[in-house]
């Protein structure tokens, strides 16, 4: 009997309903240092959070496995034949790889990163797009503004494999070059000639956009979300509740309050984010009581979000892991076996926790600095998405008590520290253990379970 | 007043808190939390802190009012906006109220001659549609300051700068948020359907035959189309907006300044005005609607099986292009999908308002065992939070993706629950938070809904199987203190 599943995709007996009905394939367009990679990466881990199967294929980095050594921008003048044979050349092979995922490895959408800023180019893709079956995006990315393009080249081109023995001056000056080479034939994406293309364009890092014939429901989200990324820096702060009662008694989920030491984490939480010094600091919980005594000892306005509790644990809701083996080791052994997906009778599962939590996420993208505090299970869904980890490892991330993680948007990734503010309290941490068969024995179901009282 | 589900307005939850406080023993420590007995909110004991808790009660999602612009000729479709964007705000829980400029109008000109009340040149016309907008502008505010409304949408073609250079020095003198829509359309067929659809029902041409207003209405729209500055790119790019082109096949996002209007976007975006039907139908009745039980995951009873074959034949005779069919997790619905024979989708969204520690039981059984929290359900049935489940309110937020969904889809068949389709329903038929709960969504009835004009004609088709009945009318005493059987008193039949 199928076991639920999200809205995404399902399997109705032999059958495959989709929300995105055949693949699609992005393509990304603009000069050098537009903030294409970085939005390809970006929405590559989003769509894969919620749910979609997704790849990036950036052509440069085609280019870097073949042509091993990057000599100079030289390399990227419209006059340099042999340059232009190799360029296609990567363009081909990167879209063969498209091909691949798409139709034979089960992926959904592609991102097919590269400049792509000749029309020619544009048209090549769009053909090869229908003879596979494929729907096309096009997210453009166009800048002018100096101060913006210098920073994008600072974080990421100087620590480019392009640029490993080079100084600062040199790179940043052989870069300009190679954006020069492309100005002179960049064509883009036209609202008269290109009027029947579906695609976005990014006008100055978001101030505008154009959207142009949206055909879908994941065309529609993937504009949803480009709506709503920015690149002011800031940092998002996770964390869960003070240790609460239940924690120390070993049980799962319930509605309890803060231990003592629990609240002492409370403190050093406010001493903590003070100590910060963050500026116009947003703080959210869940609407659980120990969310709530944390935040409240911060004596900050926060705000309480339903989505952000904890997962439902349905009819093992307040069990010891003791107790769900005696009373449902079935249920204990399958959870075991697939954590991600495994759904408590009556109550949720990862995959549908990580559903409930897009709006948080998506809020977060359009936030500044945020402090979360939530739960384990909420946590680890959040941190997830951060550090783009797949639905295997998201279970078993480690999101300990009295430990707040800060996380900072960095380059094409996120930097995270891990602070402990030393205020002891029990492991939560429940790690899958040798024996998942559904016939296994009590004692190797409960091998990892964590001390408590 | 409506509270954004998703947020707390700490300033309702602690009116609750309030009641909850003054029954308590005082000597608990001062932060103490107490959940309130409605919302199931939990909220520090206020005490002495009142007045320090009033100042960060203000939901961040929508911080200062937000004035909705409407920009465009005649016929380009601005009043179907500013309808339905204030029916979709309403039901997400952002009291939203629409200022149509042409009903001013209509007021203060008690009769409509003909399109030379709307020629350039005509200056009586000009003083008094000039004062209709500043009264519109004066209700909006009142609408904000008085009635704590969050957003406004104003309703007129607003098509000179000047005019719109008014509205943005009024909001910033006042503190509001402004974003323009602008539609701008040059099909002539689509606009010769907008004034066929909405224009020849106006009070304006109430006495024309077809012809007489189709012609009139073609001049009104020339008397503005000289004067009409389209919202400039260069000249405006301070400004936010969005301007839709064609009916939704392009448009242009400038400065999206925060959540709120990130969220009219992307309905904005979603909304389309292709010819199609909803159709809304429980699942086929159920082993425990039979015992008069609430919740839980129980199969189709022998009747409900029955309703499941005259839905497929149902479905079969209104001969639907392309329909989608949606359930969702719970075995009935399922169970009453599959007799169609056609593929169909599982959202766990459509699932039944979860009834926490109230799951399965009978009304009798929560009024034995849960006497007060059946009586507060009575008092508040939309907003009330079942322990360790979920409210009407917490419903609407779960259910905003599939509404999205449904905006963007062509015909759909929904096959849910009587708290969902409840939901849903009221979002269609623009129905307030107070009725959406009472909302009579009876067994093995297909409701039919067809977008036509500003709303949404409904069919009902009741498919011929009995059933019982599941709908529970508020009884007329719903304090804590009473009677058993006044709490029972409308409790339908069942076994």
């Amino acid at each position: 009997m199928m076991r639920g599943c999200s809205s995404r995709a399902k399997q109705n007996q032999d059958r495959a309903v989709c929300m995105t009905n055949c693949p699609t394939l992005i393509v990304t367009v603009g000069l050098p240092a537009r903030g294409k990679t970085y939005i390809s990466k970006k929405l590559t881990r989003y769509l894969n959070w919620i749910g979609v199967p997704t790849r990036e294929f950036n052509v440069g980095q085609y280019r870097r496995e073949f042509v091993k050594i990057y000599k100079s921008f030289e390399f990227f003048r419209p006059d340099n034949e042999e340059g232009l044979k190799i360029r296609r050349q990567c363009a081909s092979a990167a879209l063969n790889d498209v091909r691949q995922y798409l139709t034979e490895e089960g992926g959904q959408v592609a991102v097919f990163d590269a400049t792509n800023t000749t029309r020619e180019r544009r048209e090549t893709i769009i053909q090869f797009a229908e003879q596979n079956g494929f729907k096309v995006f096009f997210v453009e990315s166009v800048c002018e503004d100096p101060d913006v393009i210098q920073e994008n080249i600072v974080q990421v081109k100087l620590g480019s494999p392009d640029y490993t023995n080079c100084n600062t001056e040199e790179a940043v000056e052989d870069f300009m070059k190679r954006i020069k080479c492309y100005e002179n034939s960049y064509e883009t994406l036209d609202e008269v000639l290109d009027r029947d293309l579906s695609y976005i364009k990014i006008m100055d890092v978001g101030q505008r956009y154009l959207v142009n014939r949206v055909l879908d429901h994941i065309q529609s989200r993937i504009v949803y979300y480009l709506m709503n990324i920015h690149i002011t820096p800031r940092s998002i702060y996770l964390c869960r509740h003070g240790e609460s009662e239940l924690n120390v008694k070993g049980r799962i989920g319930g509605d309890s309050g803060l231990t003592p030491r629990g609240k002492e984490f409370a403190k050093k939480l406010s001493q903590f984010i003070q100590a910060q010094s963050i500026s116009d600091l947003k703080v959210w919980t869940s609407q659980m009581k120990r969310t709530i005594q944390t935040a409240e000892a911060l004596s900050v306005p926060y705000e309480q979000w339903k989505v952000l509790n904890e997962i439902d644990a349905g009819v093992c809701e307040e069990m010891m892991y003791e107790e769900i083996q005696d009373h449902y080791p079935l249920e204990f052994a399958l959870r075991d076996q697939d954590k991600y997906r495994y759904r408590y009778p009556k109550g949720e599962s990862y995959e549908d926790l990580v559903q409930r939590l897009e709006p948080v996420i998506m809020e977060l993208e359009r936030q500044e600095n945020v402090l979360v505090i939530c739960h384990q299970a909420v946590m680890r869904c959040l941190l997830a998405y951060f550090l783009d980890k797949t639905a295997e490892e998201l279970p078993y991330l480690k999101c300990p008590l009295h430990t707040v993680l800060k996380l900072t948007p960095v380059a094409y990734g996120c930097k995270v520290e891990s602070i402990s503010l030393n205020v002891d309290a029990v492991n939560t941490h429940r790690e899958r253990p040798e024996n998942v068969n559904i016939h296994r024995t009590t004692e190797d179901a409960l091998q990892t379970v964590p001390a408590h009282l | 007043m409506h509270t954004d589900h998703r947020i707390v307005r700490l300033s309702r939850s602690f009116l609750n808190a309030g009641l909850m406080a003054l029954t308590m023993n005082m000597s608990t420590e001062q932060k103490k939390l107490t959940q309130t007995p409605l919302l199931k909110i939990w909220v520090p004991w206020m005490g002495c802190n009142l007045n320090r808790r009033r100042g960060s009660s203000v939901p961040q999602f929508c911080n200062s009012p937000t004035v909705i612009v409407m920009v465009g000729l005649p016929a380009r479709g601005k009043t179907y906006i500013s309808k339905k964007l204030t029916r979709y705000l309403n039901w997400i829980g952002v009291p939203t109220k629409m200022f149509n400029v042409g009903q001013y109008r209509r007021e203060a000109v008690k009769i409509y001659k003909n399109f030379e009340f709307f020629k350039p040149d005509n200056e009586e016309a000009m003083r008094i549609r000039k004062a209709c907008a500043a009264a519109a502008l004066k209700d909006v505010s009142a609408y904000f300051t008085k009635e704590q409304g969050q957003v406004a949408v104003f309703d007129a073609t607003n098509t000179t700068r000047e005019r719109r250079a008014v509205i943005v020095s009024l909001a910033k003198e006042k503190g509001y948020k402004v974003f323009f829509v602008e539609s701008i359309c040059d099909d002539p067929e689509i606009i010769a359907e907008n004034i066929k659809q909405v224009k020849f029902g106006s009070p304006d041409y109430v006495d024309r035959d077809i012809d007489e207003a189709m012609e009139d209405f073609v001049q009104r729209i020339e008397c503005y189309r000289a004067s009409y500055m389209p919202i400039d790119d260069e000249k405006d790019r301070k400004l936010s907006y969005i301007k839709i082109f064609d009916v939704g096949s392009r448009y242009l996002v400038n400065q999206i300044q925060d959540h709120i209007q990130s969220r009219i976007v992307y309905y904005l975006m979603n909304i389309h005005v292709t010819p199609r039907s909803i159709y809304l139908s429980r699942h086929g009745e159920s082993e425990l609607n039979l015992l008069g039980r609430i919740g839980g995951d129980s199969g189709l009873s022998p009747r409900g099986l029955k309703y499941a074959s005259a839905l497929a034949n149902f479905i079969r005779s209104q001969e639907i292009t392309d329909l989608k069919v949606w359930t969702s997790h719970m075995k009935r619905t399922i169970q009453t999908a599959e007799t169609l024979g056609v593929q169909y989708e599982q959202w766990k969204a459509l699932n039944e308002i979860d009834a926490g520690v109230c799951e399965e039981l009978t009304y009798e059984e929560i009024q034995e065992n849960f006497p007060e929290e059946f009586a507060l359900r009575d008092q508040d049935k939309y907003r009330y939070r079942y322990p360790k489940g979920e409210s009407y309110e917490d419903l609407v937020h779960r259910l905003e993706p599939v509404i999205m969904e449904l905006e963007r889809q062509e015909n759909v068949l929904v096959v849910c629950h009587q708290a969902v389709m409840r939901c849903l329903l009221a979002y269609f038929l623009d129905k307030p938070a107070d009725e959406l709960p009472y909302l009579r969504c009876p067994l093995h009835t297909v409701l039919k809904l067809t977008p036509i004009a500003y709303g949404c004609k409904v069919e009902s088709y009741f498919l011929n199987i009995e059933a019982v009945n599941t709908h529970r009318e508020r009884p007329a005493n719903v304090s804590i203190n009473r009677d058993p059987d006044e709490a029972l008193q409308t409790v339908p039949d069942h076994i």
